[in-house]
């Protein structure tokens, strides 16, 4: 009985501890985003919205799936593109879902790379989640909103919907979309189902 | 010179390939003024022939890092339904015409290409009605593809997150 009480203590005071310390960090001015990359054209339209922030408050972390060298590739010279010079930090989690593999085994699939992402929320402790659509976001934001439960990062998830989706959203989507601190669209169809998401009046990317 | 560029992406599309270097296909694209072609016909089973004549040319190749000189060198593109060539194409400006896999007809990816038709923006056709299409499309009634909202978004942001 003591031993739980000892453990709960522990937990409590790793927690507030936490807490102190995304204080602390969030003084310094620069806020932390992590933007989950998936299959090649999600990585260009990924890239073409990290762009058109600025670069100069954000540190950024990339998760990547682990069977895409194209998206490395395509970070890597983002980032040597940019005039900040800043470090950014890349994580490399296993799929979650391939093409064309069944609904069923996608399951099992998520929960295994679930696991991979709680170090990766650990480290990146993100501000902002940038996602668009990668079936790769979905165990990184559940492990965010955990630890964001905790109050172990700020962990807003910011959702743009590709632009091939016209009239029906993505199986990511449907799931980011009431965990979503934003969540953006790009043809208006979308719309009349999902009345909390923005759109802008055309294309985003 | 008129030239035509077409782009299968990172798929392949033998049909297409097929149809386009078919005889009444280069001559369809001949009555229309072009006589350059090139083909980037990606991991297809269908290799082009180089054909080079004084007023035709006719050039294949797999892949290339970047098409984007490709494309800005074209008069003409005729892609597969792929968003991400669609998109590259209009952004560049240049006239585009998509050709469906009927094969893949089902595809969410085929979406994006069917709406941009419907807007304007591209012509839209399959192999079997490629020939009719090259003779009878009007390229000059295209509408450009309005530029991305990029900046709003950045600025949703940006105040949300005061950065």
């Amino acid at each position: 009985m003591e031993y739980w009480l000892w453990v709960l203590l522990l937990i409590i005071f790793v927690l507030v501890f936490m807490r102190l310390k995304l204080k602390s960090n969030t003084k310094q001015g620069k806020k932390r985003i992590l933007a989950i990359a998936g299959s090649g054209g999600h990585t260009t339209e990924l890239i073409r919205l990290l762009s058109s922030l600025p670069s100069a408050t954000l540190e950024r972390h990339y998760a990547v799936a682990d069977t895409d060298r194209m998206s490395i590739k395509k970070i890597t010279e983002f980032e040597s593109k940019l005039s900040s010079k800043s470090k950014y930090f890349t994580y490399v989690i296993p799929r979650s879902r391939e093409v064309a593999q069944s609904w069923l085994s996608t399951v099992f699939t998520t929960l295994f790379s679930f696991v991979y992402c709680i170090p990766v929320i650990l480290k990146s402790k993100p501000d902002i989640l940038l996602c668009n659509g990668p079936g790769t976001c979905i165990p990184i934001c559940i492990a965010a909103l955990i630890f964001k439960f905790l109050g172990f990062c700020r962990g807003e998830i910011i959702f743009v919907e590709s632009i091939c989706r016209v009239t029906s959203m993505s199986m990511s989507g449907k799931i980011i979309y009431p965990f979503s601190t934003k969540f953006f669209i790009q043809w208006p169809h979308l719309l009349t189902s999902y009345p909390k998401a923005i759109y802008l009046g055309g294309r985003i990317c | 010179v008129m030239s035509v560029f077409v782009t299968v992406g990172t798929t392949s599309f033998d049909e297409l390939v097929e149809t386009i270097t078919s005889r009444p296909l280069q001559k369809a694209l001949q009555r229309r003024g072009y006589n350059k072609v090139t083909i980037q016909y990606g991991r297809g089973n269908y290799e082009v022939k180089d054909v080079s004549s004084a007023d035709y040319s006719v050039q294949g190749f797999r892949y290339k890092d970047s098409i984007a000189g490709d494309i800005a060198n074209a008069d003409l593109v005729i892609s597969h339904a792929g968003a991400g060539s669609c998109l590259e194409v209009l952004g560049a400006g240049k006239a585009l015409l998509v050709v469906v896999n009927e094969k893949l007809m089902d595809n969410h990816q085929i979406e994006l290409a069917k709406q941009l038709y419907n807007d304007g923006h591209l012509v839209f056709c399959t192999c079997s009605t490629l020939l009719e299409t090259l003779d009878s499309m009007n390229l000059t009634s295209l509408v450009k593809l309005p530029e991305p909202k990029t900046e709003e978004f950045a600025q949703h942001i940006i105040s949300h997150f005061a950065l």
